[in-house]
């Protein structure tokens, strides 16, 4: 092709113009068409919120007054492939006899599950060095707040406990 | 004849593809005769990548990114499978070597100066290919989906957790939910081998493309600033007085360097394996004691030496800030002397920043503030006598937990104060003190002791006195 045959002529220009648009509308609408699916289903985990769902953790009779215990629960909705990944833990206390407490085992430091050290009377974290009392108030180290607590009431002899998200640092205590 | 089919087979496929015309320029530009073993880190970082794809691809073939059967694939892949356990053994040292490589040469490059005029844009994509390789090393260390990659995910939704606005939207991104569950390993393992390999193939190509454009920066020369008005003219002069082809003259020393990196990687797998996979990845196992793998052990160390109230700050502000100075650096300082030794400055940083990095590494392996849950009973010849208050205030001293946090002799933790002679320096009346009210480290005990308790408790530290007094 010549450069004479490059020079454009004014209805030339124009169909050029209007070709050059249409090809870049036509190619950001696609992607944007696109994106909308991809973006939502990466997502969509953030959109969809599980409801919480009481757990039983055991019956009213197999907890003692007094001393605080672990117990396992499946989380609210566990995907069908999500295996002992679906597990989870709480440390429940009995205070009396109608009257439960249930800690979430994450350290409010970083997340680490602390342990219950029984004869101390203290919650202990593996990672930083967290130290809680039995009541969830922070003893010593770094965590900036007691232990998130989860909701428990006893149906039919049964404790149970409500299923919240992992405790992060914005979210106020699960009660 | 042979021979003579193969040449023309070759010439007819070169010619349609076009592959000398596309690689013999960039094999056989010139390259500074001088450019000698300190620019081998970056072809070794590249090497070590290489392998990971490699590597990685081979262990995608097993391995199933469900977190209901990750674990037991990684067991296969591990005990089971025809050269699975070197080959996971060699991706674990190939990231590692990818990090030390990578480190390497971002401290080359700074050192030199060859990040001024006109390579700001290959010292940018060298930081963001930096920031890959950490991703790449971290979100690998999670698809080994144990216990530790469990609380690791954890520890991570927390920390993006504290960005201010958007943290627990961040937050429930990395879990893929509100919990850790069915959604999070997928996710990790979409970013680990597509989203992120991605980036880091497209910004090698552009930092390999602009090493082209730009050229290798020549070894500096004390006294000879880049000036951007004259740094062009004044390399081309370079390269046309005694500049050799990158292939082969510069080029075998990026070969006998990555070979050895390569060697030593597949040796390190053969001797020392793949880490060792940890307890089933179940959330509800609460005896857990997560740590990082060792690129990142360091952070680990800062996240716990922090002094309260700077967490927030320091995990929000720190990473941001350090990725705005390493960007900026080119764009501030992109002019001016190049050599170290008119860059004292340069030296200290470096030094700083490797010794800062050393220490807190070696802090994070001790990992001193985390209790000692291990703490059995004080044997009678540690505690001096085998009952009265000094014995019973010894058993009281491990049932309370003071014993997962303080030394008596070489028992214990190391969290709190060494109490081995804790005699000589506190009156029994500031031990009471201490014991009831508790510090800032340190758990008020008021409540939970009895008076008798409280008594032999203080006999039996009482009883820890300096050797000179002992005797």
């Amino acid at each position: 092709m010549s450069e004479s045959s490059l020079e454009q002529s004014p209805s030339e220009l124009s169909r050029r113009q209007f070709l050059e648009r249409l090809s870049i509308a036509l190619g950001g609408a696609t992607a944007l068409l696109l994106t909308v699916p991809v973006v939502g289903f990466i997502m969509a985990p953030l959109i969809r919120k599980p409801p919480g769902a009481w757990r039983s953790v055991g019956k009213v009779d197999q907890f003692t007054v007094g001393e605080t215990v672990a117990v396992n629960f499946l989380d609210a909705s566990p995907l069908p492939w999500a295996g002992v990944t679906a597990n989870n833990a709480a440390w429940l206390r009995r205070n009396t006899a109608e009257d439960f407490t249930a800690f979430a085992i994450n350290c409010t430091h970083l997340g680490c599950p602390v342990r219950w050290l029984k004869d101390a009377k203290l919650f202990m974290c593996p990672c930083h060095g967290g130290v809680y009392y039995e009541d969830g108030k922070v003893a010593a180290g770094p965590p900036p707040r007691p232990l998130t607590r989860y909701s428990v009431r006893v149906r039919n002899g049964e404790v149970e406990l409500r299923t919240g998200p992992l405790p992060l640092p914005k979210k106020p205590n699960h009660v | 004849m042979f021979r003579r089919i193969l040449i023309g087979a070759w010439r007819w496929l070169d010619d349609r593809l076009g592959i000398s015309a596309l690689i013999g320029p960039m094999a056989r530009h010139l390259v500074p005769a001088d450019a000698r073993w300190w620019y081998v880190f970056g072809s070794a970082t590249l090497c070590a990548f290489m392998v990971q794809v490699v590597t990685g691809v081979a262990l995608a073939f097993s391995y199933i990114p469900s977190t209901s059967q990750a674990f037991d694939t990684l067991h296969f892949i591990t005990d089971d499978a025809p050269f699975g356990h070197f080959l996971r053994g060699l991706h674990y040292f190939g990231a590692s070597a990818m990090v030390l490589m990578v480190g390497a040469h971002a401290v080359q490059v700074y050192l030199f100066g060859s990040y001024k005029f006109p390579r700001e844009m290959n010292w940018v994509t060298g930081v963001l290919l930096l920031a890959f390789t950490m991703v790449m090393g971290f979100t690998g260390q999670l698809l080994r989906w144990d216990q530790n990659a469990v609380w690791s995910v954890v520890v991570a939704a927390e920390q993006v957790g504290r960005v201010p606005l958007i943290g627990n939207w961040l937050a429930h991104f990395t879990l893929g939910g509100d919990t850790v569950g069915g959604a999070t390993l997928s996710r990790f393992f979409a970013f680990h081998v597509f989203v992120v390999p991605a980036f880091i193939f497209a910004f090698v190509g552009l930092h390999l493309m602009l090493v082209l454009r730009h050229g290798i920066s020549e070894p500096p020369k004390p006294g000879r600033p880049v000036d951007p008005k004259t740094y062009r003219q004044e390399y081309d002069a370079l390269l046309k007085k005694e500049g050799v082809p990158f292939w082969p003259d510069a080029a075998w020393r990026d070969v006998v360097f990555s070979v050895a990196t390569i060697a030593a990687m597949c040796l390190l797998a053969l001797v020392f394996g793949p880490p060792e996979l940890g307890k089933p990845p179940d959330p509800s196992i609460i005896a857990a004691d997560p740590r990082p793998d060792w690129y990142l052990l360091w952070y680990f160390a800062v996240l716990a030496m922090l002094p309260h109230g700077m967490e927030n700050w320091f995990m929000v502000i720190g990473p941001l800030l350090a990725g705005v100075v390493l960007i900026l650096l080119p764009l501030l300082r992109n002019r001016g002397e190049r050599s170290p030794r008119r860059r004292p400055w340069a030296i200290a940083i470096v030094v700083m920043v490797v010794t800062m990095i050393g220490t807190l590494w070696v802090a994070g392996g001790k990992s001193n503030w985390s209790p000692n849950f291990a703490a059995q009973p004080l044997p009678p010849k540690v505690i001096g006598a085998t009952n009265g208050p000094v014995f019973e205030g010894a058993q009281v001293f491990h049932a309370k937990g003071c014993l997962n946090c303080h030394l008596i002799g070489p028992y214990g933790g190391r969290r709190g104060p060494n109490l081995t002679t804790v005699a000589g320096r506190l009156t029994a009346d500031q031990m009471v003190l201490r014991i009831a009210n508790g510090g800032v480290n340190m758990p008020a005990y008021a409540s939970n002791l009895t008076p008798q308790q409280m008594d032999e408790l203080v006999a039996f530290l009482q009883s820890r006195l300096p050797p000179p007094l002992r005797n």
